[in-house]
């Protein structure tokens, strides 16, 4: 079995803090860690590798920098990583990011599964999976929370989604490309055996001469059919709390209830 | 690396666009701006040099051939098992607010099996004309029959904008289309409107956990998706005497055609469908254990609400990943969200800041959650929850059947 895991890296949101008064992320060190969302990815590709043999290769798309998250997945236990780097990539949007990735899906051999996380913390907007299936002609399967079983290589894989409305069973011929919740399974923590083993690992750096029949209009910020065109800070609640006590919790808890059914919002 | 050039022989260093940069990605260096690689040639910084230093490089947008021939928005009305879904109808309102303003029509696209009545019901929604694609084959939302029938669609009949719902079938169905159209889309729009002198679609979306806003363009493809999450837009009353065009879809796609093949469908308890729910009563690590929850699903179920989480609660296994909210969970927007026991971490805020009416229940005073609530009581979870159920027992029955869920209402009404 070959899985391929796409992982992005994105800014620490946890430790980003965006400053109102200039508008700006607050610079101090801004660490890149990989998209938690593509841990369970990883986490369920290694699973799969454990029940029925084979190799997981990790790919990413980003500055050379994410490197080091490459090394945090080869550190995880994936075998292989490799990094789609170039200026032509940069600026890209979901759908140029969707083409460069799937065109180094194509140079890469033979595979039987992609996972994917649902989305990134900082974009958010689980597009790109989608997108590198469609690019690849391969089914999608999105929010998946269970591999039930899975037929490797060339048979049909059954997994659980999660909808609004519940669960969803659904099988689909392999090779296809799953986005996983995070439900799915507990990531491991990379090994200090394996950090080693990562640090001597090679991981190739391929740009657009590297992707064979790549069509260099559409990378990047020149293929990208969406333009930012303004960046602004969200407008924050105001802030003021009415609080309500009394003697007793009963007493608070009826001045609230008061409220509101007033306020008409139960 | 990054994308923007800098001339710097003009840079005064005068470090106006240092400062606007919401990356961080512009520094002074010998007084000259310098980008690392944190620069997304977002071009916030451009029009900020008052020396016109900095560009992006530009390239004629290959884009869509015949951009001028694209008319007209149309929504996908999202169904489940036969029934609309009200997002739908949430996009549907905004839908008539842009074609009103482009002076184009408003065209719903249903697919299903034994989805007349929907198309009816998108008329009185809105609609000046449906597509109806009924056929078996559609019964259960799967992306590669959708897409196929609305990108055959699109070829054809040329729209401006496609809206969708940010649900789960929205977001899977648009990836989709969007890759094969080789069009823009945009997710998750809290803001959308008509640019008055281009007619372009002005889409406005949080990144970054929230932490900040950008509004997106699609210039040169068509058409320009987008999709927007549930409760942003309100639905519009419908009007049952509204007329509007009913167009049967043909479609000739066989069973066997299709790869993917959904085998079962468990339903949840409605107490866990938080993204649709109008009041939630959430829980975190305030809570103290899994029974906890007992009686924030009790006073849930009075108030015909769900039940939210935080992530603590959930890491902690004592409530299902479903109900989840926050940025690793789910955005949600109700009229009420009762925070009980949750210190509102960032994380946390970003998933329900835009709710109506926040709710805050702490021992804490100083917990973070009471920067964003509009009423609190500080005090424990175990003992004012259980009285607010009590209080809210004894007056609501008083007032008999306080109406939870005002599209159904509409509906009804619709139906009779």
């Amino acid at each position: 079995m070959h899985a391929i895991v796409c992982i992005k890296s994105v800014p620490d949101t946890t430790k980003v803090r965006f400053d109102p008064e200039t508008n700006t992320l607050r610079r101090d060190e801004v660490e890149s860690i990989i998209n938690p969302f593509d841990t369970y990815a990883i986490e369920e590709a290694l699973r799969l590798r454990e029940t029925h043999g084979g190799k997981v290769t990790v790919l990413s798309m980003g500055p050379p920098k994410a490197e080091k998250e490459l090394e945090q997945a080869l550190a995880m236990g994936c075998d292989k990583a490799v990094l789609l780097s170039a200026r032509e990539f940069a600026g890209a949007d979901t759908w140029a990011t969707a083409y460069t990735v799937a065109h180094g899906i194509r140079r890469l051999e033979n595979y039987d599964i992609i996972l994917c996380g649902k989305q990134a913390m900082d974009g958010d907007t689980g597009q790109v999976g989608p997108g590198i299936a469609n690019q690849l002609g391969i089914p999608q399967l999105t929010y998946v929370f269970q591999v039930r079983q899975a037929d490797f290589p060339g048979g049909t894989i059954e997994v659980v989604r999660l909808l609004e409305e519940g669960r969803e069973i659904v099988t689909s011929p392999i090779p296809a490309l799953l986005t996983v919740v995070k439900d799915i399974n507990h990531p491991r923590y990379p090994t200090l055996r394996l950090f080693r083993r990562a640090r001597r690992t090679d991981i190739p750096i391929w740009g657009p001469k590297d992707l064979p029949d790549v069509n260099e209009n559409l990378l990047g910020l020149d293929g990208s059919p969406t333009q930012v065109v303004k960046i602004f800070t969200p407008p924050k609640r105001d802030g003021r709390t009415e609080l309500f006590e009394g003697e007793t919790v009963e007493e608070a808890a009826e001045r609230l209830a008061e409220k509101l059914i007033e306020e008409r919002v139960v | 690396m990054a994308l923007l050039i800098i001339d710097e022989k003009a840079c005064i260093g005068c470090a106006a666009c240092v400062d606007v940069c919401p990356f961080g990605a512009l520094a002074l260096v010998d007084d000259v701006a310098v980008a690392n690689d944190n620069c997304t040639a977002c071009g916030v910084c451009i029009p900020e040099c008052p020396v016109d230093a900095l560009a992006l490089p530009k390239k004629e947008h290959a884009g869509t051939p015949d951009v001028e021939s694209y008319k007209g928005v149309w929504v996908w009305i999202e169904q489940f098992r036969s029934q609309a879904l009200s997002i739908s109808w949430e996009m549907l309102g905004k839908g008539r607010d842009l074609a009103d303003q482009l002076g184009s029509t408003l065209i719903a696209c249903i697919l299903g099996e034994d989805v007349e009545k929907v198309a009816q019901e998108a008329i009185a929604y809105g609609a000046d004309r449906v597509f109806l694609a009924d056929d078996p084959v559609l019964h259960t939302y799967r992306t590669a029959p959708y897409a196929c029938v609305l990108i055959d669609l699109v070829r054809r009949q040329k729209p401006a904008i496609f809206l969708l719902g940010a649900s789960s079938r929205g977001r899977d169905l648009a990836g989709s289309m969007a890759t094969t159209l080789h069009t823009g889309l945009t997710a998750d729009c809290t803001g959308l409107e008509i640019e008055p002198d281009t007619g372009l679609l002005r889409q406005t979306r949080p990144a970054y956990g929230g932490n900040i806003m950008a509004t997106i363009l699609t210039p040169h493809h068509r058409p320009q998706m987008a999709t927007v999450r549930h409760r942003v837009f309100d639905a519009p009353r419908p009007d049952p005497e509204r007329r509007g065009q009913i167009v049967p879809i043909s479609v000739e796609i066989d069973e066997e055609e299709i790869e993917t093949k959904v085998l079962d469908f468990a339903l949840q308890e409605k107490d866990v469908n938080i993204a649709d729910a109008d009041i939630i009563v959430a829980g975190g690590r305030g809570v103290g254990g899994p029974e906890g929850f007992d009686p924030l699903f009790e006073l849930a179920h009075l108030l015909g609400g769900a039940v939210g989480a935080s992530r603590a609660a959930v890491d902690d296994g004592w409530i299902p990943y479903a109900h989840q909210v926050g940025q690793t969970g789910r955005t949600v927007k109700p009229d009420l969200y009762i925070a009980c026991g949750i210190s509102g971490a960032i994380q946390h805020q970003a998933g329900m800041d835009t709710s109506e009416v926040i709710v805050a229940i702490n021992t804490d005073p100083d917990a973070p959650i009471f920067d964003l609530a509009d009423y609190g009581i500080v005090g424990d979870v175990a003992q004012v929850v259980p009285a607010l159920t009590e209080q809210f027992r004894k007056k609501l029955s008083k007032q008999q059947n306080v109406p939870h869920d005002k599209s159904s209402q509409d509906l009804a009404r619709l139906n009779t």
